[in-house]
């Protein structure tokens, strides 16, 4: 469904969202399901099922120690 | 637990009216290239980009965060280098041999599964078939009652007759009883009445009348003897 939202159109549906603690929790599982069902609920489940997440938890902390990492940088103006 | 219900709500989700057999699941997941990227992103940009396309996106994209310096190489760039290089001949070397013992366990579980479920169904099966028969057994129940009512009536009829065999005996010995009192009641007046005639009639003869007889009686076998010797 979010696919089919065309780029300009971004904002309006933002705004319909539903951003009560409710309607958060309703999405955070709805995309949990699509994940599992479609990945991990199988009869021969691939690799490609845990590696996904384990890579985006691999980029999402990488993000979150960002400003750690931003000493170590060989150069200072880019 | 969790993940059956999560099966649940798959169907929950899409159809509004649930089966009863749950329908099997889907044979494999979602195809992912190189282990981390679904198929799907391939195929959005193949449209517009062709094959090659998305391979130049993931090219330029990590020369601007190596050029930017957005992604820093130091030396935690070096250990991910060595472990995901282990991990990688890792997963090419056993992998298939994993998956193939994973899939013997599951095999295990469904046929354990199945091996109930036809145990059940041959089990039930046999039921019906012990049913039925029980069936047949209580239509001939009408006939075992029958003869039992027979066997009963003939018992009872015999018992009857029985009790009227004593009945009768009874009474008759009853009256043979009575028959013989009777009888030996006039038996016993006619023996005395025979002693008291006789006892009197030997009272009654006085001797004088004991002589005159015996004086008769000579005469008389006298006339009788000439009479004999006549006659001879």
């Amino acid at each position: 469904m979010l696919l089919d939202v065309k780029l300009g159109q971004l904002p309006t549906w933002l705004a319909m969202r539903d951003f009560t603690p409710g309607g958060v929790v309703g999405a955070l599982r709805r995309g949990y399901d699509r994940y599992f069902n479609k990945y991990i609920n199988v009869k021969k489940g691939g690799l490609g099922g845990i590696s996904m997440l384990l890579a985006s938890y691999v980029v999402v902390s990488y993000i979150w120690s960002y400003s750690h990492l931003k000493h170590d940088r060989h150069r200072k103006y880019h | 637990g969790l993940e059956a219900c999560l099966m649940d709500t798959r169907l929950f989700n899409w159809k509004s009216q649930c089966l009863a057999p749950l329908p099997p699941l889907p044979e494999k997941g979602g195809e992912v290239r190189y282990g981390l990227i679904p198929e799907e992103f391939f195929q959005f940009l193949y449209p517009k980009t062709g094959v090659t396309g998305p391979y130049m996106l993931g090219t330029g994209l990590l020369l601007y965060l190596l050029s930017k310096e957005i992604y820093v190489v130091n030396h935690e760039t070096v250990a991910a280098v060595c472990i995901l290089s282990v991990i990688i001949y890792g997963v090419k070397k056993y992998g298939p041999a994993v998956a193939a013992f994973a899939d013997k366990l599951n095999e295990e579980k469904v046929a354990t599964a199945l091996a109930v479920k036809n145990e059940a169904i041959k089990s039930l099966e046999t039921a019906i078939e012990e049913e039925k028969k029980e069936q047949w057994r209580v239509e001939g129940c009408s006939y075992l009652f029958d003869a039992k009512r027979n066997n009963v009536a003939m018992s009872l009829e015999t018992n009857y007759r029985e009790r009227l065999l004593t009945v009768y005996n009874e009474v008759k010995k009853r009256l043979d009883y009575q028959v013989a009192m009777q009888n030996l009641k006039r038996q016993k007046e006619q023996d005395h009445m025979i002693q008291w005639v006789e006892k009197s009639v030997v009272q009654s003869i006085t001797p004088q009348q004991q002589k005159e007889s015996i004086a008769k009686c000579i005469l008389d076998l006298k006339a009788l003897s000439k009479s004999v010797q006549a006659a001879v």
